[in-house]
């Protein structure tokens, strides 16, 4: 008799074991949709971050390739011609008239001309683009340094990130992309306001005139269509708060993993 | 052979007969939370590892995407008739696997084109964002309950006394595989230590499998990559790293597979219990058979 109650028992437990593994499955996708989920998951990012700038210096560079790495076709991803009209209208004009405004918290607001900005020391590096989707293209890229460019309009003591504003329309034209990213990451030495791809003017698919380039971070983080550059002391303010397109969509505004 | 049905007959019998068994302590209360802290999170890591790979799914060798030439790929095609299936390409070899790979049942009934199916991703939409989430919270998880796992067994002599091989158990290797495969597994006194082949499948997973999984999860980063080149160095570029990441997650699958296959034929209850509670109860030794009279 006890063993025939033990036998229940044990199908019992083991019955309740498997139920809820299934059910801890099924949980876990439903969580998914509360923003609670969301907000106990995203703070994991912070962790990361603090532990990434610990373990990696501030001037640790991305690894760079030779010329026989460069992809033949680097994939061009997101927007790869944006439905603006004054953008297709500057772009059909070679961008004589694309002004980069930067402004916000500095010293010296100024715009800069395309001129301008190719007139500028610039570096060339052949380095590695990570998707967050998780292929990966070589290309070379030329530009002046961001740190060069934020160096000319002085940054205020407060500014603790640099906002991109894009000409690329999101969503139908309801928003428009843009992008953050903190002091540390702009004044890196592999931080580039690119305007080559190649060796050529940045087509673009690419994000032409000038686009971010980031050597320690995930694709997305690197706008294309760069129109206005504003530093900031906190990106809340803008778009739904999360200080980017794609961090708006859930994904982490740290992308250095 | 005795067939599978009568032998799991066989185990039945043996649990409702009146012998008196006896008991062993098999697990300590330290390896049985970080056991099932562990299946939780591995669960976890595999599903929304499998929805971050369907954002992009095939995988490629060296630094960069050779998007012409992926060693693996999940992809939905169309063919002569118009028809879509899911076609997986390994190498030079292209399989059809619609309903699983590459062609699928999304969360509306309709098939769309999918790496991994609904039910094999966390979460079973595609949703990239939200599978990272998962996966970068739970691999924080996964690294401290492994860590305290490893100092656990290095301290408590866990390591040394139950899973380090022995002579004995490295010449027996080729026996006791055999005794697995015709399903006779140890009783008696025998049951009390894993023997060789169980102590090699944990080994390996515990040391190499693990530690290759996070190192090459972490050659993914390319912030780990400025900071610790060599990453890139020992796994042949990120693209590879990431094609390894893989194999060892799959690697992981084939080892729970046969891990849960064990655990049922070998007496399920007496596993799930003595992973619950510690107690381990001891078949009889079987009266000597021809094969130990061979040793």
């Amino acid at each position: 008799m006890s063993n025939i109650i033990s036998t229940r028992r044990r199908r019992l437990i083991l019955g309740l074991g498997a139920g809820a593994g299934s059910l801890l499955l099924a949980g876990c996708d439903q969580l998914s949709n509360l923003p609670q989920t969301r907000r106990v998951l995203s703070s994991e990012q912070w962790l990361t971050r603090a532990v990434q700038d610990t373990l990696v210096s501030r001037d640790a560079l991305a690894p760079e390739f030779p010329r026989a790495d460069i992809a033949p076709v680097f994939r061009a991803n997101g927007t790869t011609d944006p439905d603006n009209p004054k953008y297709q209208a500057m772009a059909r004009d070679g961008f004589r008239d694309w002004q980069l405004r930067v402004d916000g918290l500095v010293e010296n607001p100024k715009s800069f001309s395309l001129q301008e900005i190719r007139s500028m020391p610039a570096q060339t590096q052949i380095t590695r683009q990570d998707c967050v989707e998780g292929w990966s293209c070589i290309g070379q890229w030329t530009g002046p340094l961001l740190r060069d460019v934020l160096a000319r309009v002085i940054p205020k003591p407060s500014a603790r990130y640099v906002m991109f504003f894009c000409a690329d329309p999101m969503d139908d034209g309801r928003d428009y992309y843009y992008e953050s990213i903190d002091m540390r990451t702009a004044v890196h030495p592999q931080t580039l306001l690119a305007y080559a791809l190649n060796g050529e003017a940045l087509p673009i698919a690419y994000g032409a005139p000038v686009r971010l380039r980031l050597g320690l971070q995930l694709g997305y983080k690197m706008a294309k269509y760069v129109m206005h550059i504003q530093l900031v002391s906190s990106y809340r303010p803008f778009g739904r708060g999360h200080g980017g397109y794609w961090e708006d969509q859930g994904y982490t505004w740290y992308a250095g993993i | 052979m005795t067939s599978l049905a009568s032998r799991i007959r066989t185990g039945i019998r043996a649990r409702r007969s009146k012998i008196k068994k006896e008991f062993t302590r098999r697990h300590s209360l330290a390896v049985r939370i970080l056991h099932w802290v562990n299946f939780v999170t591995v669960a976890v890591m595999l599903m929304s590892g499998l929805q971050i790979f369907n954002a992009h799914p095939a995988l490629y060798w060296g630094v960069s995407s050779n998007f012409a030439h992926p060693l693996l790929s999940m992809n939905a095609m169309q063919d002569n008739q118009g028809r879509v299936e899911g076609v997986t390409s390994v190498g030079r070899y292209t399989f059809n696997t619609t309903g699983l790979f590459g062609w699928s049942k999304g969360e509306d009934g309709h098939y769309t084109d999918r790496g991994f199916p609904r039910w094999a991703t966390l979460p079973g939409s595609r949703w990239l964002a939200m599978g990272r989430l998962w996966h970068f919270f739970f691999a924080w998880i996964l690294v401290v309950n492994g860590c305290l796992y490893v100092l656990y067994g290095f301290a408590s002599g866990h390591f040394r006394r139950d899973l380090w091989m022995t002579r004995t158990d490295w010449r027996r290797l080729g026996h006791t595989f055999v005794e697995h495969l015709k399903l006779k597994f140890p009783r008696g006194d025998e049951a009390r230590h894993y023997n060789g082949l169980q102590k090699l499948a944990y080994l390996v997973i515990i040391f190499v499998v693990a530690p290759t999984i996070v190192l090459t999860g972490l050659t993914m980063s390319p912030t780990m990559d400025a900071g610790f080149p060599w990453l890139l160095w020992v796994f042949h570029g990120r693209q590879s790293a990431r094609t390894i990441h893989f194999v060892c997650a799959m690697t992981l699958v084939a080892f729970f597979v046969v891990h849960i296959a064990m655990v049922i034929l070998s007496g399920l209850w007496n596993n799930v219990r003595s992973m619950i509670t510690g107690r381990y109860a001891l078949e009889p030794a079987r009266a000597h058979t021809v094969e130990e009279h061979h040793e």
